[in-house]
Order: C-alpha cells, then sequence, then structure tokens
C-alpha cells in the first residue's frame, strides 16, 4: 500500500526514470551551453521594442483626445477618437502583456543571468505589475517551481480560492466558484500579488505577524506605484479628459490580466493533467522530480507570436524542465522532450488554446458543485493509485 | 531646486517600476542616467597588438585626473566582461572625448584591439584611482614606465603639453624592442620639441638585454634623488623600483600603478568556510583561495566589479561578519563592518557579505 501511494502513474522502474532524468539533463546541457550573443542580441531587443510599444502607445492615447467632436476639425468625431484610442489601448496591454510574460517572467527566473548583465538581472528586475518582484520570486520561483501541483504544498493549484481537481475536498463556497475565477481572470494581478501572503496560516494564527506585515508593506509600496502611474499621474497629464485616459489605462491592465491568467491557468489545470500527493514525492530523486513536472504541466500549439506573446509559458513542460533556461530556446527544447516522452510512454499533454482552455473552464465550472467523474480522476485510479 | 526636484520625482514615478532614463535611452544612449555608456567614436592601431579607442562618454561622466582608470564593460558570447583601463588622454582635451589604450592580452583586451568598431557603444564607469598628477604640477617628475605602463603616464605628459608647460621631465620607459614602443612617435616628437623632456627608451629585448637597475638609473637619470617618482607597468619592474627607493630612502617620493595584484604566500594551513551572501540569501563553501569576487559570480550572484586585482575598489562589500585573506598580503580581516575587496580577498573561515 505504501509503496503503491508513492508511484507516479507512469509504467516505468526506477532505473527508467532515472534514465529520463539523464536524457533530460542532456538535452538542457546542450542548449545552455550553446547560449551566445544572439540570445543576448534576442533579450535586448525584445526590450527596447517593448518600452517602444509601451511609450508610443501611451502616445497615441494622448492624440487620441484631439479626435474628440468637440473640437469640431474636419477629422473630429467618436468613431475616429474610438478608433485611435482603441488603437493606444491595444498597444499599451500589448506592451503589458510582453513585458509581464516573455520578459519580466523570464527575467525574473533568473533565465538571462547567464550575461552578468546588471541591467537584465534576476536580482534587480522590477516588472509592470502590483506583484514586487521579490515575493514573486518566493511564492513562484520557489514554492511552485519546487512543489508543482503537490496538494498541500503548490499554492498555484486553485490559487487557494478554486477547486481545479476532484481531489480537492468540495465545500459550499465553491458554489460560488464561476464567480471567483471571472474576477481572478480580470483582477489577476491582485491575485499574483496577494499570493505570496499565507491566507490559511493567517486565519490559523487569527492575526498578523511580522513577516506577514512585511509582506504586506512590500505589496503596498508596490501597488501605491502602479496605482499612481495608471490611474492617477498619466491621467492627469489629460487635464479635463482625466478619465478617458485612465480607462484606456485599466483596459490595457484588464486585457493584460486575462491573458495571463489564460495562459497560466492553461499550463497546469486542462484535462489529463496529474496532481500528487505528499506521499509520492518522499524522497524523491532528479529522475521522478522531472517525471512530475512532465505529468504536471500542459503545452499549447501556436504559432512564433503565440508563443513570445505567452512568454513562452506556451511551453509549460519545458518551463517547468528547465525554468531558468532562456524562453526563446524552448521551442529548440520541445521536439525533443516530446520524442522522449514518446519512447518512454510518458504523456505529454499538449494541444490548441481551445481545447487546453477549454477543457480548463469546463472543469473549473463542474467542480464548483460536490464530486466529480474527472478524467484526470480516473486515470490516476487506473494508474494503481490509491489515496 | 526642490521644485524641479519634486517634478523630476513625479516624471520618474511615471515610468515606474523603470526610470525616465530607460526611456531616453531608447533615443539616445548617452543620454541615460541609470547607466553610464561610451560611444567609440574613432579606433587608432598604435603597434601591431595595441590600438587606442576614443570614447565618448553620456551624461554624468565626470574629467579624470591625469593618470587615472576608468571601468569598461563589453559583451563576449553574450556574456557583459569588465575591466579597468588607464585612460591615456589628457583631461584638458577640449572635445569631450577620451581615449584608452589596449595591448592585446586576454579576452577583454583582445576584444577591444580585434572586434570594437567606430559607432559601438561600451559600458563605463567613472574615472577612479590615486595615480594621478597632484594638483600643483610637480616641478621635477621622474617617469619609469613598462610596456602598457605607458598610459597613464601619457595622459600626464599630454597635460603637460596642452597646458604649456613641460616641467622638467625625465622619463624611462622600457619595451621589447623599439617597434613595441605604444606612443613611440609622439613621445620622440615631445622630446625633439620640448627641451625639458628627456626620453630615455631602454629595449629589453636588446643584446646584450638591458633592465632596470640602479646603476642604469644612476647613468640616466643622475639627480633621481631629488625627484617625485610616477612608476608602472609589469610586476617585475616594479618590484625592483620599489626595492631601489627603498634603499635610498625615497620611498615616500615613489608613486605606483600596479596592472596586477601581487599575491602573497598563502599558509599551508589554509582553510575556506561558508560564505554567506546575505542580500542574495545565498550559501556556499568556498575554499581558502579563490576570490570572493569569484565565489558570489559561480553562485550566479551579480557582483559590480572591475580590474578584478584590487586596484579599483569597484567590487568592494561590507563583510557583515566572519573573517576573509586578503591575498595580496595574506592578512586576515576579522572585524565586522570592514569594506573588503572582493576580487582580492578569499573566505577565511565562515564568513557573511552584504551582497
Amino acid at each position: 500500500m505504501k509503496d503503491a501511494a508513492k508511484r507516479l502513474p507512469v509504467n516505468l522502474d526506477d532505473a527508467d526514470i532515472d534514465a529520463v532524468g539523464r536524457e533530460l539533463d542532456a538535452i538542457q546541457h546542450d542548449i545552455k551551453s550553446s547560449l551566445g550573443e544572439s540570445d543576448r542580441r534576442y533579450i535586448l531587443r525584445l526590450i527596447k521594442l517593448q518600452r517602444s510599444l509601451a511609450l508610443l502607445s501611451r502616445l497615441v492615447i494622448f492624440a487620441s483626445l484631439a479626435f474628440l467632436p468637440r473640437w469640431g476639425h474636419a477629422l473630429s468625431g467618436w468613431l475616429p477618437f474610438a478608433i485611435v484610442m482603441a488603437i493606444g489601448t491595444f498597444g499599451l496591454g500589448l506592451a503589458k502583456i510582453l513585458e509581464n510574460m516573455e520578459i519580466g517572467h523570464n527575467v525574473i527566473h533568473g533565465q538571462w543571468d547567464w550575461m552578468h548583465d546588471p541591467e537584465v538581472h534576476s536580482s534587480t528586475w522590477e516588472w509592470d505589475n502590483v506583484c514586487p518582484a521579490d515575493q514573486w520570486k518566493h511564492s513562484h520561483n520557489v514554492v511552485h517551481h519546487t512543489w508543482t501541483n503537490v496538494l498541500g504544498k503548490d499554492r498555484d493549484v486553485g490559487y487557494e480560492i478554486l477547486r481545479v481537481t476532484p481531489e480537492q475536498p468540495w465545500h459550499p463556497v465553491f458554489l460560488l466558484q464561476p464567480i471567483f475565477n471571472l474576477l481572478l481572470a480580470l483582477l489577476f494581478e491582485w491575485g499574483v500579488a496577494l499570493h505570496d501572503l499565507d491566507i490559511h496560516a493567517m486565519r490559523r494564527r487569527r492575526g498578523l505577524v511580522e513577516e506577514d506585515r512585511r509582506t504586506l508593506a512590500g505589496i503596498g509600496k508596490k501597488v501605491a506605484r502602479q496605482v499612481m502611474k495608471d490611474y492617477v499621474l498619466w491621467p492627469l497629464l489629460a487635464g479635463p479628459f482625466f478619465l478617458y485616459v485612465l480607462g484606456a489605462n485599466a483596459v490595457a491592465n484588464l486585457m493584460r490580466n486575462v491573458w495571463a491568467y489564460m495562459i497560466i491557468f492553461c499550463g497546469h489545470f486542462p484535462e489529463g493533467v496529474h496532481v500528487f500527493h505528499e506521499a509520492q514525492i518522499e524522497n524523491e530523486t532528479r529522475g521522478r522530480w522531472y517525471v512530475r513536472q512532465l505529468l504536471g504541466s500542459c503545452n499549447i500549439e501556436g504559432g512564433k507570436m503565440f508563443h513570445v506573446l505567452s512568454g513562452n509559458l506556451s511551453h509549460q513542460i519545458e518551463h517547468h524542465l528547465f525554468p531558468d533556461m532562456p524562453s526563446h530556446r524552448y521551442p529548440e527544447a520541445a521536439p525533443r522532450v516530446r520524442a522522449l516522452c514518446a519512447r518512454y510512454g510518458i504523456p505529454y499533454n499538449t494541444g490548441s488554446l481551445t481545447r487546453q482552455f477549454g477543457t480548463t473552464t469546463a472543469k473549473i465550472l463542474r467542480l464548483s458543485f460536490p464530486g466529480s467523474h474527472d478524467r484526470s480522476e480516473s486515470d490516476y485510479r487506473a494508474a494503481g493509485v490509491h489515496h | 531646486m526642490t521644485v524641479l526636484q519634486r517634478i523630476s520625482d513625479v516624471v520618474g514615478l511615471m515610468a515606474t517600476p523603470l526610470r525616465p532614463s530607460h526611456y531616453l535611452e531608447l533615443v539616445q544612449p548617452l543620454w541615460s542616467t541609470h547607466r553610464l555608456q561610451a560611444r567609440v567614436e574613432s579606433v587608432w592601431d598604435e603597434t601591431s597588438d595595441t590600438r587606442t579607442l576614443t570614447l565618448r562618454p553620456g551624461h554624468g561622466f565626470r574629467r579624470h585626473r591625469a593618470g587615472q582608470h576608468v571601468r569598461v564593460g563589453v559583451s563576449i558570447g553574450g556574456r557583459q566582461m569588465t575591466r579597468t583601463y588607464s585612460i591615456s588622454s589628457s583631461p584638458d582635451r577640449s572635445d569631450g572625448c577620451f581615449t584608452i589604450t589596449a595591448k592585446h592580452a586576454g579576452r577583454v583586451s583582445g576584444f577591444l584591439v580585434r572586434d570594437v568598431r567606430p559607432g559601438d557603444l561600451l559600458s563605463i564607469g567613472l574615472p577612479q584611482g590615486d595615480f594621478h598628477l597632484p594638483d600643483a604640477a610637480p616641478v621635477r617628475p621622474l617617469f619609469i614606465t613598462g610596456g602598457s605602463g605607458i598610459t597613464p603616464v601619457m595622459s600626464m605628459l599630454r597635460t603637460f603639453v596642452l597646458r604649456w608647460h613641460m616641467p622638467d621631465t625625465s622619463h624611462v620607459h622600457y619595451a621589447p624592442n623599439v617597434l613595441d614602443v605604444i606612443f613611440g612617435r609622439e613621445l620622440e616628437g615631445i622630446a625633439a620639441k620640448l627641451p625639458n623632456y628627456r626620453f630615455h627608451p631602454i629595449y629589453t629585448r636588446a643584446q646584450p638585454p638591458r633592465h632596470f637597475s640602479e646603476a642604469q638609473l644612476e647613468e640616466l637619470c643622475p639627480d633621481w634623488r631629488e625627484r617625485d617618482v610616477w612608476a608602472c607597468g609589469p610586476q617585475s619592474l616594479l618590484d625592483d623600483v620599489t626595492a631601489c627607493f627603498e634603499r635610498a630612502g625615497r620611498a615616500r617620493y615613489l608613486h605606483i600603478e600596479r596592472f596586477t595584484a601581487p599575491l602573497a604566500r598563502l599558509p599551508a594551513n589554509l582553510t575556506g568556510g561558508m560564505v554567506h551572501f546575505r542580500r542574495s540569501g545565498v550559501e556556499v563553501r568556498a575554499d581558502g583561495k579563490k576570490a570572493l569576487l569569484r565565489v558570489a559570480e559561480d553562485a550566479a550572484i551579480p557582483a559590480p566589479h572591475g580590474c578584478r586585482m584590487g586596484v579599483c575598489h569597484t567590487c568592494d562589500a561590507t563583510m557583515v561578519s566572519g573573517c576573509v585573506r586578503d591575498l595580496r598580503t595574506g592578512l586576515e580581516v576579522d572585524e565586522p563592518g570592514s569594506r573588503i575587496q572582493l576580487c582580492v580577498c578569499a573566505a577565511a573561515g565562515n564568513v557573511e557579505i552584504e551582497l
């Protein structure tokens, strides 16, 4: 019984699992040892492009004000105003997406630390997001990437508010889950910001300890700056048109939030993904850790542009195997990882955005009600794991 | 002033989490204030393996003092590397540019000599160093230089020329052959025009080889005991010069710039320890020989660095607790709160560093 509980849901013995680990190490070594000048050029160019797009988009938002009908010139009118405003807002949203996903997320992961460039380094980078980078390094890099999909350990499983696997016990509050889910999508950066606070521990202790206060102070400081920028200072620059600019900035932030939510939820919650129990990670070897990352992550198929906008988290499997490998090299690692999985009969969960996001959303809706006949559950049983 | 300060704070907030300088840099890299860069204006090959780069520094650079050095960073294979170079031009130069002269040796200098083109941007630091001319020009200077040790002295000589005042100067310079004398033509030219400046090139590969000795100095510059001396060059030359001036009781008048750190003999019972980088939250084991800068870099902690030989103090960090050994002197530093030079200090037991 004890041994069975420790088994991973794959048909491999310990020697096979070690071999998988060695092959993955080799893929990682190959790619990391080939890093060079062209990789540096990639990230520096992307950063330059992102900053130019952000600045330009903010200027276009202001330019749209010149088309307001009240000016009464030949080009003025609500339609031209709306078009220019939409272009600026969309551009700003896109810039924020690039900044958070392909640049921020990956730089803070330490993927570019090998350049020894103090400007692009995980220890100095701060992103355009209400979550302070240093806290995110703990909640995401440490907690989530170490304990991926381990129930009770990985706080990314449902982000402590959603039931995303039948393994989590049902409670009547989950009947409101569709609403929580929608709110989380819209306010994703705020959810991420509060993520490093251990809400459960706080509730248990019925109060704040020194550490919570420090975390909250860090969030408060970051929030104040971010809110000041997008919702006070830039709008104030528009004078009487304050609300237009505020609205545009809010929409850009919403756009980034919903996109980040979609990509990130597709990484670990689609149909067929596995969750684990603490018993399964006792004395975990490197090989077993790798296999757990493989079984707990899902990819999304798409074009080159899509991969960049998703921060290459569309290669979530490769990202979880090699979290500090520069993300733009994941497309190169993916076919090798996939072929390896095929050889060893390890499931490689990949699909279109529609499939991955569809099954995720269906699951979240279904799991707001008690019980479940979710397929990941039956896969789990079929593999002979008892709990 | 305070109003301007307020305005700049507000503009700063509008760029958060970046700074306005990050956007300014998109238009003109030399305008940025968050990092200092220089544009390569021209390159000039001095000798077959030596090249002078003329650099235009960005905003925030300060005028150097003749003899000082500057940190220069380049990207090689995607990795940022930094070394320190003496500035060879005079601070009185009118076009706002300065020059450095690199000799093809090692990766960074090799890159500067071979691969840098006009228009390239290099990251730089501020001028630093104690090896410079005093505010009041010395009355009777003596320069003793070897190889590329000529560069800081060149800045001093050019300053004298630009100021139309060459003091009574003796200059002994060591190079393998006549073709290896960096700035050879210019030095000869100055000597021909200004009788106050006496240039004595000495070729160490001549037959028979000639090296620094007290007798030789006596012959070339009989009044050396009455002069202020600036010496810069290879280790062995500087060691001989130091010994000579100590014997004569003139060590106080000798100013030296070393391009490599002389290392002390390490004790046999050498122990390392656990190094705790406090701010990075990283703890690693280190032996007693490896410089802490290397230890930090191997642990992927970005440490600012420059010369890597204890000259420029770019890598200085506060030791919170523990003990380190200065590899140049062999002396241990165990006083909490000391500023230590990471590039020339190794762990001597457990140590905690503010980095």
